[in-house]
């Protein structure tokens, strides 16, 4: 990985941002779709050296943080049972639900175990037969492919007791939500490059299009980052409203055919509730009916779960754009990473626990 | 550089009504009835057990802080005494193992207040069916970590829990050392100006253990730093310099010690980024996992604050001694933002490096 260096280069940064500066002569607002890229743009201050009229509104693309309360304290009910173990990424154990977290099922003696792959989940079913292993499948396109290829050999080599909680999520229909929202300020968007790793490029044309927006797909080190914001204010300049690759090395337009077939074969689109923004339709993926024997929900009889958000949490138009995380009369009082009242203050990739973490100097003055 | 990095602010840790202490609240230890792992992470979680758990519960019988290590009167000098238990798992990885960190953890807390290590005891608590093989191997292995340290091993204990009870082989080790007179090192004496030092790579051992950690392994050629560096902070203090602070950057890893140094000392610390000595195989790991080499563990290396007029000099000292070699100074110590650490980034901006919470935890993308 070596390669990652040449981009994080300084000079070559340098020159990006002097392109961007000489290139803008107005304000503009785009949206980084991506929790990833809204991370890596606080934590290198990337926003701090663009020209002051370029406005990044931080989108709702960070899997954790859109993972709906509901889906949360279904997973806290499951992962409570005895006789399972459950399974997740590190970051959704310190998630809240309306009352715990993960973390606290497994403190009060739950088997939840952090694993890296869903495959490690798979594994430990086929080794556990006696007991019910549940992976807690959550995301964007990224890694639904992952889900997707336990599942099905879950399926083919017949293991009864693993299954799946599934709350996936799709951008498209998100881009297509925050532009009909009447309050959407968003000019542009910057794509989010691994999930056109996964889906590729076909479907945003049509967006690009209808709402008459430049869509850059972009990728996640410093100087990607820089290069889709470069791309991106020289099509607003120009009045052009296109789609253009700017993470080449990772995104073919056509995307990862297999992984598409797959995902077609395991998953089938429904609507999904996103937390604090609410359902949009059409905007996830649940197991198909030749694999809803793995589906979690069904299994443990929990989809009668229904919960509210906290009322003091903002997080809902944080992750519209509509306001900065700081704007949230909660953050940085009720609200830290220590004792978060929603999932934007959770992850790392979160909106709210990016500004919180490393943007702490300069809120003193916004407050 | 283009231009436009704004200013640094100077703010304190509640300017404004942010409660940027993350939480200090008059009833302990809200909305947790019971531990739980980030309770043990050495980030702020832990930080508030002590806090609002066991101060309030020792009373009058507690020092003002508890500290990694005590350096206490006696007999017309000073004896510093520390104790640490251990943990790990897996209990052996790359370049070493429990029984190494039982001995130089310990031996390393000791050196962090300028003392010279002498005893260690060693206290197990044993899992019900542990391999005596496997047990033998970690005795092995303190022995000859105390061997290398040139401590000794004077006292101890053994227990034994059922099998369900724990999870393989624990470890305490207590500590007794001397500390030289005229040397008076300790979290509160940093000062505006004073350099801020690291004695070589960061992010090793933390990454070491990682990947052989079960579900995780990944080839990587790190090892373990683990070392006892008593010899190093000698070479320090043989400089002459009027050495402030020494932290040994183990759970929470370098941002944790150089914030409770902020904190305790009431400056701010400014890092330059570009100085900061990550090899690349931890940079990877760090990547790929979604952890900042900042927040991971070491366990042979330093952070020393230093008068500005004396940093060169123990610099060239650190660099001198064999755990010292590509020692770096990495920042400064500054009247702005007390209680802070602030990165300059690469590119030129800027980013607070926070104390982590409690476990680091892996990304899902």
């Amino acid at each position: 990985m070596k390669y990652l260096d040449e981009f994080s280069d300084p000079e070559l940064a340098g020159k990006l941002l002097d392109q961007i500066h000489a290139a803008t002569t107005r304000p503009w607002a785009m949206m980084e779709v991506c929790g990833g890229q809204t991370h890596s743009i606080i934590r290198h201050g990337i926003d701090q050296l663009l020209p002051d009229g370029i406005e990044l509104i931080h989108g709702p693309g960070c899997p954790v943080c859109v993972t709906p309360l509901e889906i949360i304290d279904r997973a806290l009910a499951i992962a409570a049972r005895p006789g399972v173990i459950f399974c997740s990424f590190g970051d959704m154990l310190r998630v809240p639900g309306s009352s715990q977290d993960l973390f606290a099922v497994k403190s009060a003696g739950g088997d939840v175990r952090v694993v890296y792959s869903p495959l490690d989940a798979l594994n430990l079913a086929r080794q556990n037969p006696d007991r019910e292993v549940v992976f807690f499948g959550i995301g964007f396109e990224t890694t639904a492919p992952a889900n997707a290829m336990t599942v099905h050999q879950a399926k083919r080599l017949g293991v009864p007791n693993f299954s799946l909680l599934v709350s996936h999520v799709l951008v498209p229909p998100a881009i297509a939500a925050i532009m009909e929202s009447a309050t959407c300020r968003v000019q542009a968007f910057l794509a989010a490059g691994h999930v056109c790793s996964v889906m590729g490029t076909a479907e945003y044309p049509s967006l690009a299009a209808k709402y008459q927006v430049p869509i850059v797909v972009t990728g996640f080190e410093p100087l990607d980052i820089l290069e889709g914001i470069r791309r991106t204010v020289l099509q607003l300049e120009a009045g052009r409203h296109e789609v253009e690759n700017a993470y080449p090395r990772a995104v073919r337009d056509e995307g990862n055919i297999p992984a598409m077939a797959m995902l077609r074969d395991v998953f089938e689109v429904t609507d999904r509730t996103w937390r604090g923004i609410g359902t949009i339709p059409r905007s996830g993926w649940r197991l198909s009916g030749k694999y809803r024997e793995f589906d979690a929900e069904e299994r443990f009889e929990v989809t009668g779960i229904h919960t509210a958000e906290s009322a003091l949490c903002r997080s809902g138009e944080v992750l519209q754009g509509l306001i900065k995380p700081h704007e949230c009369a909660a953050f940085g009082k009720e609200c830290t990473p220590r004792n978060p009242l929603g999932a934007t203050m959770v992850s790392s990739e979160g909106a709210c626990a990016a500004y919180y973490t490393y943007r702490r100097l300069e809120l003193v003055d916004a407050k | 550089m283009a231009e436009g990095a704004r200013p640094v602010v100077e703010v304190t840790p509640t300017v404004g009504g942010l409660d940027f202490e993350s939480w200090v609240c008059p009833a302990p230890l809200r909305e947790i009835p019971s531990i739980v792992m980030g309770h043990g992470g050495g980030g702020a979680m832990s930080g508030e057990l002590v806090e609002h758990l066991f101060l309030p519960a020792y009373g009058s019988a507690a020092a003002r802080e508890l500290g990694d290590s005590a350096v206490l009167p006696f007999g017309g000098g000073r004896l510093a005494f520390s104790t640490d238990s251990y943990v790990v798992k897996p209990m052996f990885f790359p370049g070493g193992s429990i029984g190494d960190l039982a001995v130089n953890g310990t031996v390393n807390d000791l050196a962090m207040s300028g003392a010279k290590p002498l005893f260690l005891s060693t206290a197990f608590i044993l899992q019900e069916g542990t391999e005596l093989g496997e047990l033998g191997r970690v005795a092995e292995a303190i022995g000859a970590a105390a061997r290398a340290a040139g401590v000794q091993l004077v006292t101890g204990d053994t227990k034994v829990v059922e099998r369900a009870s724990g999870d393989g082989v624990y470890v305490n080790t207590s500590g007794i050392g001397v500390v030289p007179d005229g040397v008076d090192i300790g979290p509160r004496r940093a000062r505006p100006g004073d350099a801020v030092i690291v004695s070589g790579d960061i992010g090793v051992h933390g990454v070491a253990v990682m990947s052989c950690r079960e579900g995780l392994e990944f080839g990587t050629t790190v090892e373990s730093d683990t070392a006892p560096l008593h010899g190093l902070v000698a070479a320090m203090i043989a400089t002459g310099a009027r050495l402030r602070a020494l932290r040994d950057p183990t759970r929470g890893g370098v941002a944790a010690s150089l914030n409770e140094i902020a904190r305790a000392s009431s400056v701010g610390i400014d890092l330059v980024e570009r100085e900061l000595p990550i090899p690349q195989t931890v940079r990877d790991a760090c990547s790929l996992l979604g952890l900042d080499p900042l927040q991971v563990a070491n366990e042979g290396k330093l952070l020393a604050i230093v008068p500005a007029e004396s940093a060169d000099e123990v610099l060239a000292a650190v660099r001198a001694h064999p755990m010292g070699r590509s020692a770096r100074r990495i920042g400064t110590c500054v009247a702005e933002h007390s209680g802070m650490v602030v990165a300059r980034t690469a590119l030129g901006g800027t980013r607070v490096v926070g104390l982590p919470i409690g476990e680091q935890l892996p990304r899902i993308c």
